[in-house]
């Protein structure tokens, strides 16, 4: 066994945040903590390099065959990174964006490997990366973090979690920062490294990344473990009724019945014609056009950087375009100034990623819904606690404010405030990326029965192919600010035409 | 939030540096250029004429003698006529004479300047010796707790009071500095010392938090879980950190220090541009304050320039 | 991802905020009824009790002149204070509205504009107040206007800044996709959210005002002697450093206590913003 663990707690002051978990992992095993934020999976991690910020206890904690309950400082220095290493979520900040990414995986080798000369640490160097197949590794060695591409970086700092040799390995959320497609490629080395003997202990949050590559998995709530056992089973027949609500979160394909696409039922609301537009040297948006419906939902699926935000932007008209037009209910839109598009603002409304952003930091929930409301018609109290219950909130959450409550209150509110201004068309840009899976599938039935009480045409952005799968009558496919394909929901999950989409597929 | 994956382009680095540069020493010529009109128009709204300020009200000059020192200096030129010749002369390095001494500006200047530099000079020393020291052994909560309590009542104390607490407790009470010369190394700690404190207060806050904040950064962590221990850390990576804190405090430290010098000069009794300025300011001698105003710009700009520069280093993202 | 449900309850603030902000109101009733804390007149001479160490009849000391040098330093608080408000404020405002207009100005005019503000910036505040008492002269308004001239600068360019932060922030970029009028959206976001940092600079900003007022006095800039200003009791105490040091340690000591007060409760109040 390379870890053996039995009944480990973590305390924080008074707070229990681990509770009694025991687990093990042998090596050429995976074992994946699966958990929300705020579950304790983190904690757990930490406990096994010794760099948990709590007190630890234990009846057993066995890494490497080793009793490392009694370790100082001193000892666990002498485990980290030797025996045990550890991958954190996001090389951008995980390595330090001063030193060469050469440097940052040398220091394992320098801190284990006293003896060692510069030449035998630099070839160590090379050596390292090239097992994580960085391409060029001489080259990249010189190079900053920045300067590389996210699954390049990534690999990096696998590499100098691997470069003095350990036979255990921690990731902590090593894809969550990931486009879909390099998340596979990095899901694919840790699978081969595990083949090659390493014990990996996985943190997660994403079920999908787990069912690929764990054999066994935990799922954890609330500091304790509610579930475990081999990934298929629990994946596929789940126990606890925990398990159960996490699996159903997970958004599902809307059903060829649910789909309204091809009925001639919705008039057009909105139409984008050729858009284009360029940053500078860099062409974010090139010759986009569709069309959405009265009581549809249009989903914009693509990775980042592939123009999906800018599209938002321009529908919306805060941006104008370079070329091509946008045209609301059939007249024009977005060649209009902006006192000539202010009245008409309210019948296009936004909802953003980042809720809390999008409100005035000191101001109230009533009031910031009151300042839309402003707008339509007069103020009235009724009119704001209407809108509020339409999302779900109550009366204590008006004179709060967007700090006091949680992602997923804080969402609810913006939609509140874009409903306010009585929309015909909402433009969703990534709404619930940032939120929890539970949360995630709250607001997304919220959105889906809001277009059904009040025939709201939805153009709904996301990087998430299931989420946009769950929602959308039509799909747009974006890759590097083009549209690579167009369709009805179902005929693009079910036949995709272009390589990209079919690789958007295979990921998920 | 997810990151791209598109690779960021290597420019070539050299081209870049080098019109980046380019720019920077433009900007130093729009700070002088700028400071030097500024300080010039702004001498021009001094009430009265220069030359019966100069001479004082008890001058007994008769006036075609004030006329003629009027037309000497070309003082009966329209104004832009001045403006021009003002900046030709700047060009040429000549800040024009002092009303009060008769002797060019650039001479009084650069007779005092050697004084100042050395008080100032040692001052950066002390100053980082002890911020620095603070920020690294300083660790434990009430240590923190004391040494941000001595910081905030040094950054808070006027320098001249201390400076004035120094020479009585250390020069008359304990005999250690002599209080009357003004040469020697002995002669300056003092000076020098009081100058520095208020600097080291807030440098020695700033570099610790520094190295706290970047001691939490997810690096941070990747770094401990690579083995290394504290000394580890803030050598190979906090410290770097906590170096780019420290440079934004450049600005206030430079002015802190020639401000402070005016002061700390008086105070001592030492010569100095210090002593030079209050002179020339008391004296209405506009020259010498012109001359002033413009080499403290030319400083100014050319400490940002390096800080700049020292920025670039320091982290590499700022480079593409 | 966190999921963040937290009740932000109103702490009460901790011992050092109480204590320095009894400490400035006690400095405010000094400047207006200097009356309560002292029956000795500041400019009374008694040459027989000239360069007396501080007792209980003397809790300062006396000067060369045998005048209290506590009730100088009482007395002396109404000029510090007024002073150091009185800059503070003009620098404030005068600051916000030149960063509040150059932030919401079409680019040239911005750029212009920052550029002069970073040419200013280009001098430390005291030789900038120096520079403007060589052209007004010295005198006790003139501190004032001078050191509020030096100080605009700094506000400017937080302003500034500041605006520009706003000015891109996603809240007002929603605010302009509701549909709400440009004017309505500087008022209600903008400002309001600009002033905030200012306030607080502006709290740190009286203690250094307060320096900066007593070292210029102590050049010989400000007011004239005798008058019982902090700054030149300082300069007066600077000869008597042998025979009466009291003279000069005691106003120093409560210029400082001031410009710590001023901090902390700054500090707080950024802390609660």
């Amino acid at each position: 066994m390379s870890i053996r663990v039995k009944n480990l707690s973590v305390r924080i002051g008074s707070a229990i945040v681990v509770d009694g978990v025991s687990f093990d992992v042998a090596p050429g095993e995976c074992l994946a903590i699966v958990g929300e934020s705020g579950s304790g999976k983190t904690m757990t991690a930490n406990a096994l390099l010794g760099l948990s910020p709590g007190r630890v206890t234990a009846d057993e904690l066995l890494i490497d065959g080793r009793d490392a309950r009694s370790y100082r400082e001193r000892d666990w220095r002498a485990v980290r990174g030797r025996t045990a290493a550890l991958v954190s979520q996001d090389a951008l900040v995980a390595l330090d964006p001063l030193r060469r990414v050469g440097a940052e995986v040398a220091e394992t080798v320098e801190v284990h490997g006293r003896g060692m000369s510069r030449a035998e640490v630099g070839r160590r160097v090379i050596q390292s990366l090239e097992q994580v197949a960085v391409p060029d590794a001489e080259v990249r060695a010189r190079q900053y973090p920045h300067e590389l591409s996210g699954g390049l970086r990534q690999r990096a700092l696998i590499a100098s979690a691997l470069a003095a040799g350990p036979s255990i390995l921690i990731a902590d959320e090593p894809t969550t920062a990931l486009d879909v497609t390099v998340q596979a490629q990095i899901l694919a080395l840790f699978a081969h490294l595990k083949r090659r003997g390493l014990a990996v202990l996985l943190i997660s949050h994403d079920l999908a990344v787990v069912g690929r590559i764990a054999d066994r998995v935990a799922v954890m709530k609330d500091g304790a473990f509610v579930e475990t056992g081999p990934t298929a089973a629990v994946l596929a027949n789940p126990q606890h009724e925990y398990t159960q609500a996490l699996l159903a979160a997970v958004p599902v394909p809307k059903t060829a019945a649910q789909q309204s696409s091809g009925q001639p039922g919705g008039d057009v609301v909105l139409v984008a014609t050729g858009l284009s537009k360029t940053y500078g040297a860099r062409a974010a948006v090139t010759d986009v056009s569709f069309e959405v419906r009265h009581g549809q939902t249009m989903g914009i699926v693509g990775e980042s950087g592939s123009g999906k935000s800018t599209v938002a932007r321009l529908l919306l008209g805060l941006e104008r375009p370079d070329a091509g037009t946008v045209l609301l209910g059939g007249s024009e839109w977005s060649s209009l100034t902006e006192s000539e598009r202010r009245p008409q603002r309210g019948r296009i409304q936004l909802i953003e990623q980042d809720p809390f952003g999008a409100f005035d930091p000191r101001w109230s929930v009533a009031r910031i819904v009151g300042e839309a409301v402003a707008l339509t018609e007069p103020v009235t109290r009724d009119r704001v606690l209407e809108l509020l219950a339409q999302v779900g909130l109550d009366e204590s959450h008006a004179s709060r404010r967007p700090s006091q409550l949680s992602g997923g209150q804080r969402q609810r509110v913006a939609i509140a405030r874009a409903l306010a201004r009585r929309p015909e068309i909402l433009v969703c840009d990534e709404p619930v990326s940032a939120l929890d899976l539970s949360i995630q599938a709250q607001v997304l039935s919220l959105l889906g029965a809001l277009q059904r009480d009040l025939g709201l045409a939805l153009v709904f952005i996301s990087h998430d192919l299931g989420v946009i799968a769950a929602l959308s009558d039509d799909i747009l496919v974006m890759k590097d600010g083009a549209v690579v394909e167009h369709g009805a929901a179902d005929a693009v999950l079910r036949d995709p035409q272009h390589a990209f989409t079919r690789e958007l597929l295979a990921a998920r | 939030m997810k990151t791209s994956e598109r690779p960021a382009e290597l420019v070539k680095k050299r081209g870049g540096l080098g019109l980046r540069l380019l720019g920077h020493l433009g900007g130093v010529l729009l700070v002088v250029w700028g400071a030097a009109t500024a300080g010039f128009f702004a001498l021009k709204l001094v009430p009265g004429d220069p030359v019966e300020v100069m001479l004082g009200v008890q001058a007994q000059v008769s006036e075609s003698v004030k006329a003629g020192i009027r037309e000497d200096w070309g003082l009966n030129d329209p104004l832009p006529v001045q403006y021009f010749e003002y900046l030709g002369r700047l060009v040429r390095g000549d800040l024009g004479t002092s009303y009060q001494l008769r002797e060019p500006v650039v001479s009084v200047i650069t007779a005092q300047l050697p004084a100042t530099l050395a008080l100032t000079g040692l001052a950066i020393v002390f100053a980082l010796a002890i911020a620095l020291t603070t920020a690294l052994f300083v660790r434990g909560e009430w240590m923190t707790r004391l040494a941000s309590s001595v910081e905030l009542v040094l950054v808070s104390s006027p320098s001249f009071w201390i400076g004035l607490l120094f020479i009585s407790f250390f020069a008359y009470r304990l005999h250690w500095f002599p209080v009357t010369s003004t040469d020697g190394l002995a002669a300056l700690i003092l000076p020098a010392l009081t100058l520095a404190l208020p600097i080291a207060g807030i440098l020695s806050q700033v570099l610790r938090d520094g190295l706290t904040r970047a001691a939490d950064q997810p690096f941070a962590l990747t770094a401990r879980a690579r083995g290394l221990g504290y000394r580890g850390l803030v050598a190979r990576h906090t410290l770097r950190h906590a170096a780019a804190d420290g440079l934004t405090l450049s600005g206030y430290i430079l002015g802190t220090l020639i401000g402070g010098a005016v002061l700390v000069e008086t105070v001592f009794g030492r010569p100095g541009i210090g002593r030079v300025t209050l002179r020339a300011v008391i004296d209405r001698d506009l020259p010498v304050v012109l001359g002033i105003i413009v080499i403290v710009a030319i400083a100014f700009a050319i400490i940002n320039l390096l800080v700049d520069l020292a920025y670039v280093l320091l982290d590499p993202r700022l480079r593409s | 991802m966190t999921v963040l449900i937290g009740l932000r309850t109103r702490k009460p603030p901790k011992v050092g905020v109480v204590v320095a902000g009894v400490f400035l109101a006690v400095l405010f009733a000094a400047a207006l009824v200097p009356s309560l804390f002292t029956s000795l007149d500041p400019l009374d001479a008694e040459i027989s009790q000239a360069l007396a160490a501080p007792s209980a009849a003397h809790p300062f000391g006396t000067d060369q002149s045998g005048r209290d040098v506590f009730a100088r330093v009482v007395y002396g608080a109404r000029y510090s204070l007024l002073v150091g408000f009185g800059a503070s404020a003009i620098a404030l405002i005068v600051g916000l509205i030149v960063g509040l207009v150059s932030g919401l100005s079409p680019k040239p005019v911005d750029t212009v504009l920052g550029k002069i503000i970073v040419v200013l910036m280009a001098f430390p505040e005291f030789l900038l107040a120096l520079l403007v008492i060589a052209i007004i002269g010295p005198g006790e308004t003139s501190l004032v206007i001078a050191i509020s001239l030096a100080a605009i600068p700094a506000y400017a360019r937080v302003a500034r800044s500041q605006t520009l932060v706003v000015k891109g922030s996603s809240y007002v970029r929603s605010a302009t996709a509701l549909g709400v009028p440009r004017l309505a959206t500087i008022v209600r976001h903008v400002i309001p959210n600009t002033l905030g940092p200012l306030l607080v600079m502006a709290t740190i900003g009286v203690g250094t005002a307060i320096v900066s007022a007593a070292g210029l006095s102590f050049l010989g800039l400000g007011p004239a002697a005798p008058t019982p200003e902090w700054g030149v009791i300082l300069s007066e105490g600077r000869n008597l450093l042998d025979r009466a040091p009291w003279v000069a340690a005691f106003p120093g000591l409560v210029i400082t206590a001031t410009v710590i007060a001023t901090s902390v409760v700054g500090r707080a109040l950024r802390g609660r913003s």
